[in-house]
């Protein structure tokens, strides 16, 4: 409980701080809405069936692009060496940075589940599956943020860069636009190792598509990658804190 | 009182072989000493000595590669959290977060500490004035002068109100009314009974604040005793520093029974000795013999500088002891 407690004190200095950042706002705000907008406009035969995989690039970009970049703006600013001498643990520190994410891309894609709902008139069909796929999604794309900054560096811009390298090419392996069904042999191959593929998968079935691996199997993989990418963190942050201090 | 069920110890700091690597490089070298409660222990060294490296392990920033640091009998490995909460640091390069108010840095670092609203505000707004800071505390620290910033850093480390604070470089750089305030704080501290780890490559601070000093070099701990006991081997570098009304020759004292070495500084003359009541008799009985008036004299003992500088120019072994 005491965890939870400081955690949320972290993520509410994050949430001062970082909300407001640049490349936070252009990585998870305007990045996200202009690839919504880009996929959304111009067709109007598939908007219902685009609505799910526009919610899941949204959500994808916005969770994940704070988490990213507070390890290497705290190294930056010499603000982490006081973390580390009070009474937080690793995980506490990191937990709090992952709710601060978690946050900002749930309320920020809440806004395309508004518009797939009254401009693409897609319809909610089951929605515990939607707000599970949803939120779930939320919490492990806003620890694949924190994950990617584990190396050591105080410069936010070689962070964001690892992320958008591992980020984008996931779009296009994920069933976002391109069923899975159809994509080739390697492709589905991608596909089944990314956590953007059952997040899809999730929301699809939440709006009343239909699902290439089930919600059972989406849920599962989820929350697979979810406590991989935890646990990861921690052991490679535990690593990496002090070559941050060092440097 | 020892610690033996790790709720009490009569140390608030205990170190026992501890060792840090950097790959090949040995950073701190099985360095053992302890700090008693209420006490200003001042850890001194040259640049890149160990000083800081030392700091970092015993604040739980480093794992240290061998040996032991425990605070108030709390283990820093083992029981991280009990003996953070232990105590209030000031790293020697960090920032309050610069987004943040004066005033919302402070309620940052107490709700971290477990404090309540109410006594977090009352602590931060007893803390800001008494820093010179409560007309400012609605800015951003990113608008504030360094000394400003160091003056925010101390009270975020002290809204705890914690038994034990390390200081690392507390005034490097500072105006002198921001250090000096600084230092008026510690001694405050250390008065209601707080325990002070201050490091410092400044000798003359560490000489006026600290009732005990370890000297480290090449990460290997030199020497750990009072200041005074420290400059008693070098009673020899004692000087008499004299002017008189007319200009004298160094030569014509350095013929003194009890002067070793006589030097000309200004208009005036420094004579090296280890027993400067007899050369001040001598300088009476030489000025009434040339008819000559003494215009100002003075004792000048052996310098805690002299004692760092012959510690760390040749690393001769451990000498001294803290435990």
């Amino acid at each position: 409980m005491r965890s939870v407690r400081l955690a949320w004190v972290i993520a509410k200095k994050d949430m001062h701080i970082y909300y407001v950042k640049g490349p936070v706002l252009i990585f998870g705000v305007l990045f996200p809405a202009s690839l919504f907008l880009a996929f959304a406009i111009g067709r109007p035969g598939h908007s219902a069936n685009l609505a799910p995989g526009l919610i899941a690039i949204t959500l994808f970009f916005t969770t994940s692009s704070i988490s990213p970049a507070i390890p290497p703006w705290e190294t930056q600013a010499r603000t982490l060496e006081r973390l580390l001498c009070a009474p937080l643990s690793v995980p506490t520190i990191l937990g709090g940075d992952v709710l601060a994410s978690f946050l900002f891309g749930g309320v920020l894609s809440l806004v395309p589940v508004g518009l797939a709902a009254l401009a693409l008139g897609a319809s909610v069909a089951h929605p515990a599956v939607l707000a599970a796929g949803f939120f779930l999604s939320a919490l492990c794309f806003a620890i694949l943020g924190i994950l990617l900054a584990s190396p050591p560096t105080d410069k936010p811009s070689e962070i964001m860069m690892l992320s958008n390298l591992v980020r984008l090419p996931l779009i296009f392996f994920s069933g976002v636009f391109l069923p899975i069904e159809e994509m080739p042999a390697w492709g589905q191959w991608v596909a089944a190792v990314s956590p953007l593929t059952y997040c899809t998968e999730l929301l699809r079935h939440g709006l009343g598509g239909v699902t290439h691996y089930g919600t059972g199997v989406s849920l599962l993989a989820l929350a697979g990658f979810t406590t991989f990418f935890w646990i990861a963190s921690v052991r490679l942050h535990r690593r990496s804190m002090s070559r941050r201090i060092s440097a | 009182m020892r610690n033996t069920g790790g709720h009490r110890s009569t140390y608030a700091i205990e170190v026992s072989v501890l060792t840090k690597r950097y790959g090949d490089l040995l950073a701190v070298d099985h360095i053992s000493f302890h700090v008693e409660e209420g006490e200003i222990f001042g850890f001194l060294g040259p640049n890149g000595a160990g000083k800081t490296t030392t700091q970092r392990v015993l604040t739980g920033v480093l794992p240290p590669t061998a040996g032991t640091a425990s605070i108030f009998g709390h283990d820093i490995q083992r029981q991280p959290m009990a003996a953070k909460s232990k105590m209030g640091v000031v790293p020697e390069v960090a920032n309050p977060y610069a987004d943040l108010t004066g005033w919302q840095n402070l309620m940052l670092a107490g709700e971290i500490y477990g404090m309540g609203r109410a006594s977090r505000h009352e602590r931060a707004e007893g803390l800001l004035r008494e820093f010179g800071l409560w007309e400012r505390r609605h800015q951003k620290s990113k608008a504030y002068s360094k000394g400003m910033k160091q003056r925010l850093l101390l009270a975020m480390a002290l809204i705890h109100e914690p038994p034990l604070l390390f200081l690392d470089e507390p005034t490097s750089g500072l105006d002198v009314e921001s250090a000096r305030l600084i230092r008026e704080r510690i001694r405050a501290l250390a008065s209601k009974g707080a325990t002070v780890f201050l490091t410092t490559h400044n000798i003359e601070e560490a000489n006026l604040l600290c009732e005990r000093v370890g000297i480290i070099c090449r990460g290997r701990l030199a020497a750990v005793d009072r200041p005074e006991a420290l400059k008693a081997p070098f009673a020899c570098s004692q000087s008499v520093l004299v002017a008189f009304d007319r200009p004298v020759a160094a030569a014509d004292l350095s013929g003194m029974t009890q002067v070793s070495r006589a030097e000309k500084e200004g208009d005036k003359l420094r004579l090296y000795t280890c027993a400067p009541g007899a050369v001040v008799r001598d300088l009476a009985d030489y000025s009434r013999k040339h008819n000559m008036e003494i215009v100002s004299l003075n004792i000048v003992g052996p310098s805690l500088e002299e004692v760092f500088v012959a510690l760390t120019s040749d690393q001769p072994a451990s000498r001294g002891g803290g435990l």
